[in-house]
């Protein structure tokens, strides 16, 4: 790469180098300084008094005797039972994820292999559904749920989300299936088998790289809902991001503020693990969509 | 391949859209054209020792009994969508009529629920997705050009605001930006205002409210233009070069051009999801000063003391008509497209 031709001025490279610095400030400070400030008390991480409070933590050493604190994880995971709605959140998100791709990988694969004109139209109606607001859907839900009974539970959140997900999962499963070469599935069925078989034996296989990237976007879509998880499920049953919401507003009381702390950096850490293992997935998954247009 | 095994593939997914999303559409449209039902009121004597008056109370049981025979309320035609909290037109009409000039009539609209909502949702809209498309595509500009070692962690970092939960990360920045926060107290001392608060004023929360939505969205513009800038033809950059084009030429004249189907790309995608923006209401507390279309049907649906089903029903109805604007000339070029491709 020694092209003079490629080679920089000096002041562009300072320029760039300081923009990426103040970039990768603006985009990782607010999640590393709330990390730290987490394991402070409130007087310090939101001091009256001076804001290098939360940096030097006088008011924890005083209330506590040391320079870190777990007060506000302990006061949310065990006294907020915070746990529990780890756990809830746990359940939907593998459901939702594994109903998904089960649904999305049939259907997608049927949409990229079918001729007909009618695929056009079920690509074009998903578009739209994708595009709905989810809060519109879920005011559609309210009263008939109400009526059958089924309002508050686990169940019904997790079909709600796979149904809310199925737009999107059908059109990146479906231009992943559009890259993968009509022959296998053909060579296959000349051999005897059947079009089911052909699918999960020959296309399958080398599906999986976007499978799994369907998969994590289907996690997300399913982890980081507040609108569904807020209005379809009972207090007991409640995922952690509409209890972070309701820790809220208990914020008057001194020190749950920390609670709410505590809970925001707990729901982050599987999201930044997510990246550090799948970031090559996710930069491929969002740029999947693009390349079709 | 046949209708039939078409049919055999599609139909879980199929009848999971149909029966969560198109239908509760039509239903959504049926709601609204119904309201709670009043409240039956029954006259009851009282009897004490100092005589008799009357009182009038509600009659819980008959409510109870008509709520249970009809559970979507009255029937009130199209009347929820032009009352005052949302088309509210004989309030237009008044306002337009009594009104001195432009600025009062615009002031006086932006006091009607709906229409504020509307408002903030459309600026919202048609503020970020412009800003998140040019700074994505600057950070790409710039993350391409550094050493490669360095490429992974800055993604990875890049990568956090949008992965993160949109609740979550408007609370995060909303604990920065409090007056006893760090970004909060940082401000108060810049300006030399103790008293400054960006939470305060209504502009003052939109910006912070767009701040948040370019924050959040950048990144997404940043991952699809930089893998994009890994395809830009070498060949097209050097002829260039050798041509005399300077680094900004190539890139006005070589990169944008080349990379404009990605701009619309992300153009579409950031008009849907800002289209629907709702957490970061919540998370910075700014309804006060800022409601969004889907903030107003959730304060309908969950805020209030009994849902109101006809008044969320009803917002819900026009946000939908709004999606469907929004997206017309998407599909309509989708639709010459596909008409154009031989089949």
């Amino acid at each position: 790469m020694s092209n003079p031709a490629t080679k920089k001025p000096m002041p562009l490279v300072a320029l760039s180098i300081a923009f990426i610095v103040i970039w990768l400030m603006i985009a990782a400070f607010p999640f590393l300084w709330t990390m730290w400030g987490s394991f402070k008390v409130e007087g310090d991480f939101f001091s009256r008094a001076d804001w290098m409070n939360a940096i030097t933590g006088p008011a924890t050493q005083l209330q506590t005797g040391g320079r870190f604190t777990l007060e506000g994880y302990y006061g949310a995971w065990v006294e907020q039972a915070f746990w529990r709605n780890a756990l809830n959140t746990l359940i939907v998100v593998v459901f939702t994820v594994l109903i998904s791709l089960t649904l999305g990988t049939l259907g997608g694969y049927a949409l990229a292999r079918s001729g007909f004109k009618y695929t056009f139209w079920i690509l074009m109606a998903a578009l739209v559904f994708r595009a709905m607001p989810h809060v519109t859907l879920v005011s559609g839900y309210l009263l008939p749920f109400f009526e059958l009974n089924i309002w508050g539970h686990l169940t019904t959140t997790i079909v709600v989300l796979v149904a809310i997900n199925q737009p999107f999962t059908l059109w990146m499963l479906h231009s992943f299936f559009l890259s993968i070469p009509k022959d296998l599935d053909e060579a296959a069925m000349v051999d005897g088998c059947t079009r089911f078989q052909a699918f999960r034996l020959a296309v399958i296989p080398v599906m999986w790289p976007g499978v799994i990237t369907t998969g994590l976007f289907s996690f997300l879509l399913a982890y980081n809902d507040f609108t569904v998880t807020a209005m379809l499920l009972s207090e007991e049953n409640t995922t952690m991001v509409p209890q972070i919401d309701s820790f809220l507003g208990s914020t008057q009381e001194k020190g749950k503020v920390m609670y709410a702390v505590a809970a925001v950096v707990s729901a982050i850490l599987p999201l930044f693990l997510l990246i550090l293992f799948f970031q090559r997935q996710i930069v491929s998954g969002l740029t999947a969509g693009a390349v079709k247009g | 391949m046949p209708h039939k095994t078409f049919l055999a593939f599609i139909w879980p997914s199929l009848f999971a859209m149909i029966l969560f999303i198109a239908i509760p559409i039509v239903s959504v449209g049926f709601q609204s054209l119904y309201v709670e039902h009043e409240q039956i009121m029954i006259e009851a004597e009282n009897c004490g020792p100092f005589g008799c008056n009357s009182e009038v109370r509600v009659d819980r049981e008959a409510m109870e009994q008509l709520r249970e025979e009809q559970p979507a309320g009255r029937f009130h035609g199209l009347g929820t969508y032009t009352n005052p909290s949302h088309l509210a037109i004989d309030d237009i009409r008044e306002i337009v009529a009594t009104s001195e000039n432009f600025g009062e009539i615009r002031n006086r609209i932006m006091n009607l629920p709906f229409y504020k909502a509307l408002i903030f949702t459309l600026a919202y809209t048609f503020i970020v997705t412009p800003l998140v498309i040019v700074l994505g595509f600057i950070i790409a500009v710039v993350v391409n050009s550094i050493p490669n070692v360095l490429k992974g962690p800055v993604i990875f970092f890049s990568l956090l605001p949008m992965i993160v939960t949109p609740l979550v990360g408007s609370l995060v920045l909303f604990w920065m930006i409090n007056s006893r926060g760090i970004l909060g107290a940082a401000l108060q001392s810049i300006f030399g205002d103790p008293t400054l608060s960006l939470t305060a004023s209504p502009a003052l929360t939109w910006v912070t409210l767009f701040v948040y939505g370019v924050w959040h969205s950048a990144p997404f513009a940043f991952v699809v233009f930089y893998a994009g800038l890994q395809t830009v033809p070498r060949d097209t950059l050097e002829s260039a070069m050798v041509d005399g084009a300077n680094r900004l030429e190539r890139i006005r004249f070589v990169v944008i051009p080349y990379l404009l189907p990605l701009a619309t790309f992300i153009g579409l995608m950031q008009l849907m999801d800002n289209f629907r923006i709702f957490e970061p209401i919540i998370g910075f507390s700014a309804a006060a000063s800022a409601t969004s279309l889907s903030y107003l049907i959730y304060n309908d649906l969950r805020l209030s003391d009994t849902p109101l089903f006809g008044s969320a029903a009803a917002t819900s109805m026009l946000t939908i008509v709004g999606v469907l604007i929004l997206l017309t000339p998407v599909l309509r070029r989708n639709w010459r497209e596909f008409n154009r491709k031989p089949s």
